[in-house]
This record gives C-alpha cells, structure tokens and sequence, in this order.
C-alpha cells in the first residue's frame, strides 16, 4: 500500500488525502510516519517496562538478578574451574561486562520475535507503522539493560577499574548493539507471523550464539587469522567492543570489530526492507482478527 | 473531488482460502518448494499477484470485488450485506489495516477505525492507564487524552476503579470504559463495526446518541451493522454488498428496503430487469408456483416445489444451454444443474422447475441462472428476491451437528 500525503493548498494540515492501494516495491522506513507515531511508540514501550514485572514479588531487580546468577555460574565454572583467561582482569567482571550487552541482545531477540503475534490484536484491527512493535520491543529491553548496567558500575568500583579514553567509544559500541538486536528483530518478528516454526528455534538459536559470542572467554582466544570470519558475528564485536571501551581490554579497533559492524548495519537495512515488504500482510498471515 | 471523503474505485481483496486462520508451517513451504520451486520462491519473495491470477480457481476466494462507491463529507454511511459479503473487509482496507488486492481508495481526512473495542487494553494495567494506551493506540494525542480525561472516566461511569487494574472490572465496566475512549476520539472519518452490540440497553443508548453527536458535528461515520434497526435511525445512505460486491448503494430507505425484501419476501420495485430490444435474451423474474406461496419467494413446506424463471427471447437461441444454481447465505452451493440443446424461438419463456423436495434448513438461499447461445453467454441472473426457506427445522439442534439440510426423518427401533 501506498500513501501518499498530498500537497492541496491552505487546508492541507486539516484533511490529509490518503490514497490506498496494492503495495508494491521495496520500501524503507518513513520517518515522517515515525515521527507522527511518535507517542504510540513512548506508550507501547511503556506498557512493555509496567507489565514486565507486573505481580512479581521481587519486580525489577529480576533486571539485575538474571545476569548477576549468570555471572556467578561462568565465574564458577569457566573462571575456576575451567580456567579461562579473562585478559588479567577478575572474572566475575569480565563476565558480567560481556553478560550486559548479551542479555540485551538475547532479551530483544526473545521478545521481537513473539511480538507481532502478541499483539494481534493491535494488528488485526488499528493502522499504525508496524514496525513499531519490535521497536518498542528493544526499547524497553533497553531499560533492563540500564538498571543491570547499574550493578555493573558498582562491580567495577569494587574492583578499582576505572574507564580509560576509550570509554568515549562507549555510545558508539551501545548504537552498534541496539543496530543488531533491532535488526535481527526486524527479521525474526516479520518471518514468525509466517512461518511459527521461527519461535521454536530462537530459544535454540540463543543458547547456541552465546557460545560463538567471546561472552565466557575473550576473542583473543580465536587465532588471529580467524578473527575475521568470527567478527562475522555481529555480537562478537558489540561485546568485545564493550568490554574494550569500559575495561580497556580485548583487541579494540581491529578487522574483526569492522566486520562485525559491517554485518550488523547490513541485518539492520535488510531487516527494514524485509520487515517492509511484509508488514501489508501481517494483519491477513495473523488471522483471528476477521470479523 | 472536494465534496467526496471516501471514493472507493474497483476496490477488490484476494485471499487464500484459509490463509487468514492458518499460520503456514515452514514444513510446507519446504514441500511445496520441493514440488514447485519457482512458485514458492516467487511467493516467498512476496510477489504474490502471479500466484494469485494461477490458483485463480483453486483456493482464492476474492472478499471484495469491483467494489465502486462514494461517501460524501457528514454522510453516515451504513454497511449491509450478509456475512462473508465483505463488510469487514472495506473497513479494514479502509483503515488501512490490509492492502486492497486491486483497485484503489482516495481517503480525506483522518480516519479513526471502531473495529472492537478495547483494543490494546491489557488486563494488568489500570483504568487510568489503559485510557491512555488505548487513546494512543487508536490516535489520539496525549495532550488530546488530557484533556477528555474526566469526560472519558465520567462517560464510562468508572471513577471509582479508575486506579484498579481492569482484569478486576466486571464486563460491564470493561466495555463501558473500552467504548468510551473510543467513543472520544474525533477523527473526520470513523469506521464502526457493530460495536453497538455491546453492554446493557441505557449504556446502548448512549452510544447511539454519541454517534448522533458525531454525525451532526459534520463528521463522516461509516458504520457496518447486521442491526437494521441501528442502520435506519442512524445512517442517511446505504451500501448494501453481496458476495463481495456492491450490490445495490443509495438513501437508506430505499437500500435497507431493498435488502429486507430479500428475506421478508416483499418483491423489490420494478426496474431492476428491463427488457432492451438489442439483447439477446434476459432473464426477467422468478417465482414460486406450486405450492402456492405469498409472497411468492417463500417456501414453507420442504416440497414438492415447482417454480418458474422467465427469460426473456428476442433472436433464436440454438444449442442453448441453460445453467441454475443454488447457494446459501454463506454462498455453499447447494445444488446445480444444466440443461444443454436448448431451441428457443423469440418470446417470453417460462422455465419450470418441479423438484420432488427441497429439504433446505430455514432461511434465505438465491438463485443464479444462466442462458448461452452457442457457447456465447447471454444472460446470467442472480436471482432477485432470495429464495426463503419458512420451514420448522427438524434438525439436530447444536449448530455444529445440525448440516445443511433440513431432512424430516422417521426413526424406529427395531427388535
């Protein structure tokens, strides 16, 4: 479907035309329609924060507690027993640094994936910029993210770790992280209102892309000649980016961040083109909303 | 063009036999790219229109076709038509909701869709806040909210609970405040479907008198109702669809009357079947002869039947074929049959038909018949009134397990 605001004279603010037809072509995000839609977008992201932990006891220190837990079985088991080495830095905050970005990261992913189909009603039934729902999505696992990045903070206090020049790098690597998790959300939410078989792997597909990711050890692991193809990954160098720029260690800046960043603004474009071409049929592929 | 807030022009939809209720599993992608991997690459890139023109007779059903009509500014425009006729399918392309398949709409104004109320309410959040979620959701600007804020809580006569999260509201409470956020929003044009339905009969005159309150602020209001009553009292125009055209659009007098003599049996004007002398031959009209019915559409008996359809001859007609249908209101074909090697002189015909029964359930069936003159078509008729079925039913009665017949069955048991 097309829409095209058109231009008529003086009273053009009171009555926009709209026409409607087939869709057709490859589009990319309408940022005017974002604009517009911008309070949907603040009201459906704060729905997501107040329900989350909605009738828990403990609320949202879960935030804190999912990734602190983690951290104390990879501290366990990969720090002591196994041995890893976490670049001359304590464990537990080598852990914890490369958890934060991770959680985000798997948290969007989960949660996109499902979103279009749980909130078919809205689909079936109001027009607004599709997209928007895992947008929000993301953007409320942002907020988890800031109050675990809290605890972190205080670990590197703790520590005696103080951020170095790098740390100006910060945003940079924090854009890089939310490109991916929305991209792969892009995709995930927009294939699963097809194909259901999409929500059965994500579960399968974090576990298994926690262990490609330098989360429990360092990417310095991988043989140099590697580093490349393994930064094909994007969350690759969204962590080990985060943990260069916060704790000053990794490889920083290197071939291997490049890719990674290379292949995360390409899952995003694609992603948006995707999710695009798509979204005319969500309200249809849903079903439940006919009459 | 100023004077028009919605031109509809050929407006059709497409959909896949149950597409709309069935997820697809990859597993039959998978297979149906095993088997056509050209088709389903094609479909999974998204460009569908190939399929659609291909599995044109197998497995699509168009919801809407050709739909052509005009909504002037401050109309209340009511949507009629049987289920399946399409209703719903215009408001959700108007709303934008899903894309036509073909044909285009010109929309002025913002338009603020009523599909159901209570969209985007989430049963753990208060009153309070689904106010503000749901305004949201259906356009409203915060600042907008603000403002109706005690109208809205008043309206819904929820004050009290306002800071109660809605799972602890009572049906009623949920609708009422559902609808009032609805019934506040202020769009140029509103599409409503059937939400007059709801709650107890003081809150539906509220809801009747809020949309009156829309109409005369010069609104445009587009309301899809089965409700002839609500449609009489509320809309000043008429589109009444049928199998996913229009059918017949006009003053609502005229339109709702048109359609109830479909299932009342009152025969409509005269006018609709005109005889030109240039045509080859046209169907004219039907009716019941045997047993003797008034009005002559109504069968009250489950047969025998006789009826004729009169067609209309004005060049010999040779190797004619004569085709007739019969569907139920949920366009079923009950029964078809042809005659083939027909040779009509010029003149008016009277086709006879004697069934020995016709055990139909209760209710409103049409006729469609067809004449062709050497493979040529000539005329086809959906016949008008609907044939209605004033029988008792004698069928089992849960819905699911009654079928669709209406067979009166003698049952015994034997030692």
């Amino acid at each position: 479907m097309v829409v095209q605001s058109r231009v008529a004279g003086p009273e053009r603010v009171r009555t926009p035309t709209f026409i409607i037809r087939p869709s057709s072509g490859w589009r990319f995000l309408d940022f005017r329609e974002l604009w517009a839609f911008r309070e949907l977008i603040y009201f459906l992201t704060w729905r997501d924060i107040k329900v989350r932990y909605k009738q828990t006891a403990i609320g949202v220190v879960w935030a804190v507690l999912q990734p602190l837990a983690m951290m104390l079985v990879f501290t366990l088991f990969f720090g002591r027993l196994a041995r890893v080495p976490s670049e001359g830095i304590p464990y537990p905050l080598f852990a914890y640094a490369g958890l934060l970005p991770w959680q985000l990261f798997s948290r969007a992913i989960t949660e996109s994936t499902n979103s279009l189909v749980t909130d078919q009603r809205l689909i079936t039934r109001v027009y607004f910029p599709r997209i928007i729902v895992p947008l929000s999505t993301t953007l409320a696992a942002l907020v988890d993210f800031a109050i675990a990045a809290a605890l972190l903070a205080i670990l590197m206090a703790r520590y005696g770790i103080v951020p170095g020049v790098a740390a100006l790098w910060l945003p940079l690597f924090l854009l890089l992280m939310v490109v991916t998790a929305l991209g792969l959300g892009f995709w995930l939410s927009a294939l699963n209102v097809e194909f259901r078989d999409v929500m059965y792997v994500v579960p399968f597909l974090n576990q298994f892309w926690l262990f490609v990711t330098p989360v429990v050890y360092s990417s310095t692991l991988v043989p140099e000649q590697w580093r490349v193809l393994y930064g094909l990954n994007p969350m690759a160098g969204v962590v080990e980016g985060f943990r260069w720029a916060l704790l000053g260690v990794g490889p920083g800046p290197s071939p291997m961040l490049l890719a990674s960043s290379l292949v995360a603004i390409a899952l995003f474009l694609s992603g948006i083109v995707w999710f695009r071409g798509r979204e005319q049929t969500f309200a249809d592929a849903i079903g439940a909303g006919g009459r | 063009m100023s004077d028009v807030a919605i031109r509809a022009v050929d407006l059709s939809k497409c959909y896949r036999i149950g597409e709309r209720h069935r997820p697809r599993a990859l597993r039959e992608v998978l297979t149906t790219a095993l088997h056509a991997p050209l088709r389903a690459a094609v479909r999974l890139v998204g460009a569908s229109r190939a399929v659609i023109d291909e599995g044109a007779s197998q497995g699509f059903i168009w919801a809407l076709k050709n739909a052509t009509f005009e909504v002037r500014p401050g109309d209340v425009v009511g949507v009629i038509g049987r289920n399946g006729a399409g209703k719903s399918t215009v408001l959700r392309i108007l709303s934008r909701i899903t894309d036509p398949t073909e044909g285009y709409a010109e929309v002025r104004g913002r338009v603020g869709s009523l599909l159901e109320v209570g969209t985007g309410f989430h049963s753990e959040l208060t009153g309070r806040e689904n106010i503000f979620l749901n305004g949201a959701i259906l356009g409203m600007t915060r600042r907008e909210i603000e403002r109706k804020f005690d109208e809205i809580v008043a309206f819904a006569e929820v004050d009290r609970f306002i800071d109660t999260p809605v799972k602890f509201y009572s049906s009623g409470m949920y609708v009422r405040l559902a609808f009032a956020v609805a019934a506040h929003l202020e769009p140029e044009i509103l599409l409503v479907d059937e939400v007059l339905a709801v709650g107890d009969a003081a809150f539906q005159r509220k809801c009747l008198g809020k949309m009156d309150d829309a109409a005369r602020q010069g609104r445009t209001v587009l309301f899809v109702s089965h409700q002839m009553n609500s449609i009489r009292r509320l809309c000043n125009r008429c589109v009444w669809l049928d199998a996913g055209r229009v059918r017949m659009a006009g003053a609502t007098a005229d339109v709702v009357g048109a359609y109830e003599a479909g299932f009342a049996g009152r025969r409509p004007e005269a006018g609709e079947r005109t005889v030109d002398g240039n045509i080859h031959a046209r169907f004219l009209d039907w009716e019941i002869l045997d047993p003797p019915a008034e009005p002559p559409n109504m069968l009250t008996t489950a047969g025998p039947v006789t009826f004729r359809v009169s067609v209309q001859v004005n060049a010999p007609i040779r190797h004619g074929v004569h085709g007739i249908a019969l569907w139920n209101a949920e366009r079923q074909l009950m029964w078809g049959w042809a005659a083939y090697g027909l040779s009509l002189e010029p003149g008016l015909h009277q086709f006879v038909y004697a069934l020995p029964s016709l055990p139909l359930k209760p209710g409103a069936y049409s006729w469609h018949v067809s004449l062709s003159h050497d493979g040529s078509l000539l005329d086809e008729w959906n016949c008008v009134p609907d044939l209605v079925i004033a029988t008792d039913p004698v069928t089992h009665p849960r819905d699911e397990w009654s079928g669709i017949l209406n067979l009166p069955c003698r049952f015994r048991v034997d030692l």
